[in-house]
């Protein structure tokens, strides 16, 4: 069976990760509501798993895939704590506007 | 055929990631992400990882988003009460933009990588039955230590969102 | 002899020290003090039995425990060593250490660290029986810093006192510089013998082995050694302590700063009379030392009125003549007044006390006099050590006084007359203390009078076997028989050879002159102090001369502008001018870095927007270093 990589190339799929982690770094520092920052999160982290299955296919080595796994069990394990941290906070001060969250200096 | 696919995703992954960041309501940008990883599990099917597909698709847009979605309707986020950042705000996060993808392409080119000519062996590297066995065979540490974080991260989450009873 | 008895001898002084120090609160006063004395009388009776047996079998006894430590050929063992010498030594180190312990258990009666007091004296016992039975200078060591410690603790036992701490660190500071001597003495030895066992050290010099070669380093070893021997000795320029340690409590004076410790240093060289009769340049050195400190701290004693500063500088002075026998290599005849002036010196110091019992803590002799109708017995032990300093016959100090004069008019001239005239100047001033003290009206206060009293029996006792032994302790040594001398033969090596002890004309005459000396200062003493009845001025009001010996030579003061002031100076500048450079460096780092700091803490100013750029630019950075840059 054919393979995709055989018609597109790796190179191609490098400069999608690439533009999608990138898409991700403005995510985080263009918004301020704490939710959609999880969200540019995941983007960059799908980035990588991208990448990831990219190259597994490439090497043809199931590696890379099992450590996609992985990444999505720390993923969902990272959102699940985020997001009880995100409403704890919004209990406390009724928002999640990270502008407000300005206990963390010097 | 395969090429007009994959350019179609890749349009659609990323112009739904813009638009997830960019849309005022935060509902919007979840439905939008949706799309994105939808798009993300089609990559994944394209490169014949049907099965990393099927849990991609299982995990974030059944579970995480699901996830946000509940959260963002249980904080009442849906009205776009978002203040706009200021316009420095914005020129600097889109010059964050363009210098990483800048300096990770010029990474990319400056190391400049010989990419040989994929090679299909025919070897079955993907199917549910190999991964399996990797997992269980290789991995098999790692994937009980998943098994205890995701866990963790149950009781945690429990214990975070608990209403406090001192303050309350 | 069994070697657990006299292991037992030495151990149970420390025993009593422990039981003191740990429950003497607990055991109150009577029991504390039988406790004290109890030990010292035991490892008496033991010391009586060893040297009855060495007298007997004229053999030493070593007692091997273990090997202390070896480095490579070098080995020092923890052995002790018991011979004619150090039988004689723990026989009055023990023997006048009871009686003192006896005196005390009165004399402290009313103090509130009673305890604590005989605590110490148990310790100084201890430690002085290890001094003078160590097998090598290390062992040696122990005892000579253990008595030190004593010393210290114990001339500073009235802490609450400012003036009798400072005497105590003055004490402990001046034994330090000699402690130096002893160390840097030792360890030249080491390096010129190989060996510190007194042994083996003198076998090697009898051999003549190793010695000839190092003439001049040996010189130095010897040297330093003496100087050792000065601190604890209380030798010029050393000595100012031994005035100022007065301060401790009288027993304390008359145990350790008379009979036993400030004799340490006459025993070390005694012990180590082998070489310092290779060393005869050194000798020269100490017998001068000896006379001009004998010289120097009569005439001092001439004009204190402290009856307790009388005797120190007495003790000075004697010991000063002891170190001019030693200097003449007749160190037999030091042996001899050691013992004679320990019991002598002993009993004027508790006498001293018992008069200071008597008027509550009065020491000025100006307010003293006419005691002698209400302490009968401390005036005739008193009498009687007074006549055996000064040097009448037939007392002990006569004898062993005569020696060293002869001895010294045989070497050496100019000593003999620097001498003599300490000799006379003694028999002045321990009359005028004598008739200060005792004769004429009492002038003290009224009350004071009314409280006068003879002391209990717990202090006349000693006061009565001492002066017993001061009259007739010259009976060891008489002059053409010695018995002292056949009995420390084994230990000196020249002896006998070079002192012939025969009776001639010179002799007689010498006699004669000691005796008519003695009698010109009984004389001049009597003639002032009693025809005139004269009462010694104020400090500030005497002139010339006198106001110089009152003064003390101004020693003090010269210590304090030669040494004490410079050091101050030094420190001045250190803390001054170094500190404050240094603290400038040192400041001004710091405060550039806290300023730093303090600019940069702005940059922390919890905006997470301003966080997640700094980290974005920080890993494209990264990420341009590690892989673009290159």
């Amino acid at each position: 069976m054919e393979n995709v990589l055989q018609i597109i190339g790796i190179e191609n799929y490098i400069y999608l990760a690439i533009l999608l982690f990138s898409v991700g770094v403005f995510g985080i520092l263009y918004r301020r509501n704490a939710i959609v920052m999880f969200m540019s999160i995941e983007i960059m982290l799908n980035a990588a798993n991208l990448l990831l299955v990219a190259f597994s296919n490439y090497h043809q080595d199931p590696q890379g895939q099992v450590f996609v796994f992985f990444t999505m069990a720390v993923a969902a394990a990272e959102v699940a704590i985020g997001l009880a941290i995100l409403v704890s906070i919004y209990r406390h001060i009724g928002s999640i506007d990270i502008d407000k969250l300005k206990n963390l200096k010097g | 055929m395969i090429e007009i696919l994959f350019y179609l995703l890749s349009a659609i992954t990323l112009g739904s990631a813009f638009i997830t960041i960019l849309s005022k309501n935060p509902i919007h940008s979840a439905i939008w992400l949706v799309v994105c990883f939808f798009s993300i599990a089609g990559h994944y099917a394209l490169l014949n990882s049907q099965f990393l597909a099927m849990v991609h698709i299982i995990v974030y847009s059944g579970a995480i988003m699901i996830l946000m979605l509940f959260t963002i309707m249980l904080m009442n986020l849906n009205i776009s009460n978002e203040i706009s950042k200021p316009l420095v705000t914005k020129i600097v996060a889109t010059i964050a933009f363009c210098l990483v993808g800048l300096v990770l392409v010029s990474a990319l080119t400056q190391t400049a990588p010989a990419f040989d000519a994929y090679v299909n062996s025919g070897q079955d590297y993907q199917s549910i039955q190999v991964l399996g066995k990797v997992l269980m065979n290789e991995f098999v540490v790692p994937f009980e230590m998943t098994a205890v974080l995701l866990l963790m991260a149950m009781i945690g989450a429990v214990l975070i969102s608990k209403k406090d009873k001192k303050i309350a | 002899m069994d070697t657990n008895i006299l292991l037992f001898a030495l151990i149970i002084p420390l025993i009593g020290f422990l039981i003191n120090f740990l429950f003497g609160k607990k055991l109150g006063k009577s029991l504390s003090g039988i406790i004290g004395t109890t030990t010292i009388v035991i490892s008496f009776i033991i010391s009586v039995c060893l040297f009855l047996h060495i007298k007997e079998t004229g053999e030493a006894i070593r007692i091997h425990l273990f090997e202390w430590f070896s480095l490579k050929n070098f080995k020092i063992d923890f052995a002790f060593y018991f011979d004619q010498l150090t039988a004689l030594w723990l026989l009055f180190v023990t023997g006048i250490g009871s009686l003192i312990h006896l005196y005390s258990t009165s004399y402290m009666k009313e103090d509130e660290n009673f305890h604590k007091f005989f605590a110490y004296l148990n310790l100084f016992i201890f430690f002085m029986m290890v001094l003078v039975s160590g097998s090598n200078l290390l062992m040696m060591f122990i005892g000579w810093e253990g008595v030190g410690l004593c010393s210290y603790l114990l001339i500073g036992f009235w802490h609450q006192n400012r003036e009798y701490n400072n005497a105590s660190k003055k004490a402990f500071i001046m034994n330090r510089v000699g402690d130096l001597g002893f160390l840097v003495g030792t360890f030249i030895i080491i390096y010129i013998f190989g060996t510190i066992d007194f042994v083996e050290l003198r076998e090697q010099t009898v051999m003549g082995i190793t010695a000839s070669s190092f003439a001049v380093l040996l010189s130095f070893a010897t040297l330093a050694l003496f100087i050792g021997a000065t601190g604890k000795s209380a030798q010029l320029p050393l000595y100012t302590w031994l005035p100022d340690a007065m301060a401790g409590p009288t027993p304390v004076s008359a145990l350790i700063h008379a009979a036993t410790m400030v004799t340490a240093g006459i025993f070390m060289i005694t012990r180590l009379n082998f070489l310092f009769d290779l060393t005869p340049d050194v000798q020269n050195i100490i017998a001068i030392i000896g006379g001009i400190t004998a010289f120097m701290a009569a005439s001092i004693g001439l004009m204190q009125n402290d009856i307790k500063k009388v005797l120190a500088y007495s003790t000075v002075s004697q010991l000063g003549l002891m170190f001019m026998a030693i200097g003449f290599a007749a160190y037999e005849i030091a042996v001899f007044h050691v013992i004679t002036h320990a019991f002598f010196k002993a009993c004027l110091f508790l006498g001293s006390g018992s008069v200071i019992h008597a008027i509550h803590g009065e020491q000025d002799m100006r307010h003293m006099g006419g005691l002698k109708k209400y302490m009968k017995i401390t005036y005739a032990t008193f009498l009687v050590s007074t006549l055996a300093i000064s040097g009448i016959p037939p007392l002990s100090g006569f004898f062993s006084k005569d020696e060293i004069l002869m001895t010294a008019f045989h070497n050496n001239i100019p000593l003999y007359i620097i001498g003599s005239l300490a000799s006379i100047m003694t028999a002045f001033y321990m009359f005028r203390l004598l008739y200060l003290t005792f004769f004429n009206k009492f002038r003290g206060t009224k009350e004071q009078e009314a409280h006068l009293h003879e002391s209990p029996a717990s202090m006349t006792i000693p006061l009565i076997v001492l002066a017993i032994l001061a009259a007739v302790g010259g009976l060891i040594s008489l002059p053409g028989h010695s018995w002292l001398n056949e009995y420390l033969a084994p230990v000196i090596v020249n002896n006998a050879a070079s002192h012939p002890h025969h009776l001639g004309t010179t002799e007689y005459i010498l006699m004669g002159i000691a005796v008519i000396g003695a009698l010109i200062g009984i004389g001049l003493a009597y003639n002032k102090y009693i025809k005139n009845q004269e009462i010694p001025v104020n400090d500030n009001q005497v002139r010339g001369i006198q106001k110089v010996l009152a003064n003390k030579y101004y020693l003090d003061e010269i210590y304090m502008a030669i040494i004490v002031q410079p050091l101050n100076m030094l420190g001045g500048f250190f803390k001054n001018v170094i500190e404050l450079l240094i603290s400038g460096i040192v400041l001004f780092f710091a405060k550039f870095a806290s300023e730093v700091s303090y600019q940069g803490k702005k940059l922390q100013n919890g905006n997470i927007g301003l966080y997640l750029f700094a980290f974005v630019f920080g890993v494209c950075t990264m990420i341009y270093y590690l892989f673009i840059a290159r």
